[in-house]
């Protein structure tokens, strides 16, 4: 199990657009991942309504925990998805 | 035959079969299933996933941004916390509708009260649950139907969703049965020329694959038309195709008296087709789209390039831009901070501004150092004026500032009733014939229970245009008209007759109203203004608009 925290770099947030292409690749991983905001619970990270109803905004804090398959490339490349500003 | 009324959009005509779009499901019923759970479960599976398969499918077709948004809704309806949900419920005994139905709910519920965007999110939310259910009950889905041929759309009401993507190779015309001329549904349709009639009580009635006609201009549907109606609809579709394909030319009468025929545009976006449509300048530029989703005023220097890029579109033809017109039915976060009791006649347009002059001047700045550097000719006017000292106000600080020509909107009843000392302290005049009309008649334009009153062709509307243009032509300043009621092709001729000299208007509008005023002299159009001004209401001034023209038409051989 791995863990890292990272800050959002999209614009609006993670909505639409970004929490689509963060919750497809999550899903793709095979990985089981949670995602929390800081102080708050975990949740599915594959799962777009739980990830869009955290409610989390452009320059929040949040946590990734990746548990089983390639850990660390899963955990890379996620947070360079949530690292980068998809709404430009 | 049987003939429904409503309120036709636009001048258009259609024939075609119905297709109806289906009403919203109910909500299914609480009762114990008579299933087991795993079976329920199974059922609902099969749904969402055959569900999130379509939406994902009309995505691929669709590209572009719409794309992403149905692959999200995709996602949505096989969700992993949503399933989660559903099987919970399941496992009490629900049936799979009601289980999905209060899975789908729960999230909506929880986004509704998040607010702003995903409050948005909530409305998908719904749709996607009403599609799941719909197919769970072997329903046909609500939405709008693709039946695979062209038709005619007979719905209750459109979300402003489906009707920004109705495919217009299939949808010939467009019946709603609830909604006003200022719906969403109207002002859609009237932008993409999509013939409508809007407000239709009676097309309930009305079956899938009834032949009708849809006549905008007339405002009816024909159910059951004979052969001959169905020929003579058809021969005005090709009269109406012919006229489309007729070169642009500059808007005249009859008689070549010259009427300027502009465009009200809302973002720089739009110049190429008013263009194309040939407008002959703008008419209106509204500028709120570059404040409304900002938190604060956007910069001199934003404005600015804004504005070089739509003068330049204009090189060496007339560009009219309104300042900010913030307040009542558009609230912007920086201007107007205090709740109003009546926002429509609270601190908005030119008393706004005048409370926040920085906002103001930054804009008069960006729109003087824009006009410098292109070829267009500016003119700049300040959205609801009361007084002549706001008129003198708004004049003083355009003019320190460099702009060069500056006029006021008459949109309430006491600029118009002193419009010869309004126009004395400024150089032109443009009348915003929905705001006056809501002043004059006292009836809240959003409210759909007043929309009855909401009618430019009200005499006394009317008396308050006639006295403008009067008053206009005594000084020698031009009076534009910039509402709705210019794209009326009638009524833009009757506007003509009571002084008005450009009329500005959505550019598909343009083209209709182009045709109407070469049929009518000058004196013509005064004749049909004061068959208008001496009626006793809206309705009867528009027959007697109606039956001048007939009059004078009939005595003459048809118009080219």
């Amino acid at each position: 199990m791995v863990e890292r925290t990272v800050r959002i770099g999209s614009t609006h947030g993670l909505h639409a657009r970004p929490a689509k292409l963060f919750t497809q690749a999550v899903a793709s991983s095979g990985a089981t991942v949670t995602i929390s905001k800081s102080g708050g619970n975990p949740v599915n990270a594959a799962s777009i309504l739980a990830v869009i109803a955290q409610g989390i905004d452009h320059g929040d804090d949040v946590t990734i925990v990746v548990d089983g398959g390639d850990e660390h490339v899963v955990l890379d490349r996620l947070v360079e998805l949530l690292s980068t500003d998809h709404d430009e | 035959m049987m003939n429904i009324t409503g309120t036709g959009i636009g001048q258009g005509v259609a024939v075609g079969p119905v297709v109806r779009m289906a009403e919203r499901l109910p909500e299914p019923v609480d009762r114990p299933s008579h299933l087991d759970p795993e079976r329920e479960g199974e059922r609902a599976r099969a749904s969402l996933s055959v569900v999130a398969a379509e939406l994902a499918s009309r995505g691929a077709k669709a590209g572009g941004a719409a794309k992403d948004v149905l692959e999200a809704q995709a996602m949505m309806a096989e969700d992993p916390s949503l399933i989660d949900e559903v099987t919970t419920r399941l496992a009490t005994g629900k049936t799979a509708e009601r289980a999905v139905f209060e899975a789908f709910a729960s999230y909506r519920d929880l986004l509704a009260g998040m607010g702003g965007y995903m409050a948005e999110r909530a409305t998908d939310l719904d749709d996607i649950s009403q599609r799941v259910i719909a197919h769970l009950l072997k329903l046909p889905a609500p939405g709008v139907p693709s039946p695979g041929h062209p038709f005619i759309l007979v719905a209750r009401d459109l979300a402003p969703a489906d009707t920004a993507t109705l495919d217009l190779d299939q949808v010939l015309g467009l019946v709603t049965v609830d909604g006003g001329p200022t719906s969403h549904t109207a002002i859609l349709a009237r932008e993409k020329s999509i013939v409508a009639i809007v407000g239709a009580a009676d097309a309930a009635s009305l079956a899938d694959g009834d032949t009708v006609i849809v006549d905008a201009a007339g405002d009816l549907v024909v159910a059951a038309p004979t052969a001959e109606q169905i020929a003579d609809a058809k021969a005005r579709i090709a009269e109406r195709a012919a006229l489309e394909a007729a070169p642009v030319t500059p808007g005249s009468l009859a008689d070549g008296t010259p009427v300027p025929l502009l465009a009200n545009l809302g973002s720089a976006d739009g110049a190429a087709e008013a263009l194309k449509l040939g407008a002959e300048g703008v008419g209106l530029f509204r500028t709120e789209f570059l404040f409304l989703d900002a938190d604060s005023a956007p910069s001199v220097r934003e404005q600015q390039e804004h504005y070089t890029r739509l003068l330049t579109a204009f090189a060496g033809k007339k560009v009219v831009v309104r300042v900010l017109d913030a307040g009542a039915d558009k609230p912007l976060s920086f201007l107007n901070d205090a709740p109003e009791e009546n926002p429509a006649l609270g601190l908005r347009g030119i008393r706004a501004l005048r409370h926040a002059e920085v906002i103001l001047r930054e804009q008069l700045t960006a729109l003087a150092a824009a006009d410098a550097a292109t070829s267009a000719e500016l003119w700049v006017m300040a959205p609801m004026i009361a007084t002549v000292e706001e008129t003198r106000y708004f004049h003083a600080l355009a003019t320190e500032l460099g702009i060069r020509v500056t006029g006021v909107m008459v949109e309430t009843p006491s600029a118009a009733l002193i419009a010869d000392r309004v126009l004395a302290a400024c150089d032109f005049a443009s009348i915003g014939t929905n705001d006056l009309t809501q002043y004059t008649m006292a009836a809240d334009r959003l409210l759909g229970t007043v929309a009855n009153l909401q009618s430019p062709w009200h005499p006394a509307v009317l008396q308050l245009i006639a006295d403008v243009g009067r008053a206009g032509a005594a000084a020698g300043k031009p009076v534009g008209i910039c509402g709705e009621a210019a794209a009326d092709p009638l009524l833009a001729v009757v506007l003509v007759g009571l002084g008005a000299t450009s009329l500005s208007m959505s550019p598909s509008a343009l083209a209709d109203v182009r045709a109407s005023l070469a049929r009518y002299s000058q004196d013509d159009a005064k004749a049909l203004a004061q068959a208008a001004l001496a009626a006793e209401g809206a309705a009867e001034a528009k027959q007697a608009a109606h039956a001048a023209a007939s009059e004078i038409t009939a005595t003459r051989a048809p118009a080219p």
